[in-house]
């Protein structure tokens, strides 16, 4: 049987297997599906704190509300990235797509760490309330992530490992804008520095863990 | 009389009607039917669209089309003439496996090449483990005592333990391409005589059976 023959045999039994299929809803669509349950977390968090104290801390502090802003911008910018990685075919230059939100999130948020030097007299986070920032990015990025992950069960990433980084960088992004909501204290360098430490384990643990499951060869 | 659509107004047609493939959407679509303005990149693309909603004879077309591009893209990858058929093959299977992710309002080629440049990829990675894995010293084929060493011999029976069973665990479908055509060395048509199943079927078989083994023991796709 000659090859040309052998690919017709393979054509046809693909053929006789057809039915019909539901297309995959545009990268974008999937993006606001998932964004709009992070507003929805972000309405309960308000609905419970209420907002008067995080518009006050803003005033006070703007480079806060451009951090809160560069992390949402990220979510926003992530997510829509990840899903676009998800369809065969697109540009892997989406990837870059969050950098400059996240340049601005991350240089908003340093600039928090000069407020000990600059105003010594606002308070700052403690050792434990920074490690409830910890816990708070985490807990809230984890569902966010496998979110995610299950959105995008249907599609096809052909760098599941960099989609996953993408999916970790939008859920950790999202998890600080609504932690913005009932942020407590200012931004210090400690505080900072736990904010870095659990989205660089959240982005880390999506590379190890969604880079698996987004893998054609587990889902095939 | 049958509804004529061609791939440009299919395309329109799609991106207007929204994201659900319904399969009456093609069933009378005559999409042999292509305007001379359309490229052919748009008529793969209208081919796809049909396939999507079901229809068989688009969908073979469109395969049948994306084979020189397929190869095209492979050799590109620097994968050799030997292998090139192998990657088409692979690339046909994830194409039915994965055609709902297609987008009939971009481009069908762009798709396509980047799904056969994964499998080109796949392909180069388990050549270059396997060649790895192989002993090309001379001295180490002269002195080999496999057949005096009792641990070699053990460890060897305990690995075709070990495959056969993998092989049983596989599919009735799969098993038995993999004995026919793998482990008895039948010919297709042979296999296909024997089995009573098209050589088609056989072959497909064939090639999720290996895929499913080489998952197994080497953790790859």
């Amino acid at each position: 049987m000659s090859e040309s023959q052998t690919h017709q045999a393979l054509i046809d039994q693909l053929g006789s297997e057809l039915v019909p299929v539901r297309r995959l809803l545009p990268p974008w669509l999937r993006a606001a599906g998932w964004l709009l349950v992070v507003a929805l977390i972000g309405v309960l968090l308000v609905m419970h704190y209420g907002i008067d104290a995080m518009l006050v801390r803003w005033a006070g502090a703007p480079d806060l509300a451009w951090a809160g802003v560069g992390a949402a911008l990220t979510a926003i910018s992530a997510s829509w990235a990840a899903f676009s990685l998800g369809v065969p075919g697109r540009r892997v230059s989406w990837a870059w797509l969050p950098v400059p939100a996240a340049l601005l999130w991350i240089a908003a948020s340093g600039l928090g760490c000069l407020r000990s030097w600059v105003a010594p007299d606002t308070e700052i986070a403690g050792m434990h309330q920074t490690m409830n920032c910890l816990v708070f990015i985490i807990s809230f990025s984890v569902p966010l992530s496998a979110l995610m992950i299950w959105l995008l069960h249907r599609a096809y990433p052909l760098r599941p490992v960099l989609t996953a980084v993408l999916i970790g960088l939008a859920s950790a992004a999202a998890s600080a804008s609504l932690l913005e909501i009932c942020h407590e204290f200012d931004a210090a360098a400690t505080d900072l520095l736990t904010h870095a430490l659990a989205v660089a384990l959240v982005v880390g643990i999506n590379a190890v863990m969604g880079g698996r499951l987004l893998s054609p060869s587990h889902r095939s | 009389m049958p509804h004529t659509l061609t791939a440009t107004g299919f395309m329109s047609l799609d991106s207007g009607l929204g994201l659900w493939a319904s399969a009456d959407q093609s069933v009378t679509a005559d999409f042999t039917v292509a305007g001379d303005s359309e490229s052919p990149d748009q008529r793969r693309a209208a081919w796809m669209a049909a396939a999507q909603a079901g229809n068989r004879q688009a969908f073979e077309r469109v395969l049948t089309d994306s084979i020189p591009l397929i190869r095209a893209v492979a050799r590109r990858q620097g994968v050799s003439q030997d292998h090139l058929d192998d990657v088409v093959q692979e690339t046909l299977i994830t194409i039915h496996r994965v055609r709902h992710t297609y987008d009939p309002v971009r481009s069908y080629d762009a798709w396509l090449a980047a799904i056969a440049a994964r499998r080109a990829i796949d392909a180069l990675r388990r050549r270059g483990r396997r060649d790895s894995r192989e002993v090309h010293d001379e001295f180490a084929m002269d002195s080999h005592t496999d057949s005096d060493d009792a641990s070699a011999a053990t460890e060897g029976a305990q690995r075709a333990q070990r495959l056969r069973e993998a092989i049983a665990e596989l599919p009735p479908g799969q098993r038995e391409a993999i004995e026919q055509l793998g482990l008895s060395e039948h010919s297709l048509s042979e296999a296909a005589e024997l089995t009573g199943r098209k050589t088609g079927a056989l072959k497909v078989n064939l090639h999720r059976a290996l895929k499913a083994l080489r998952e197994r023991f080497n953790g790859e796709p």
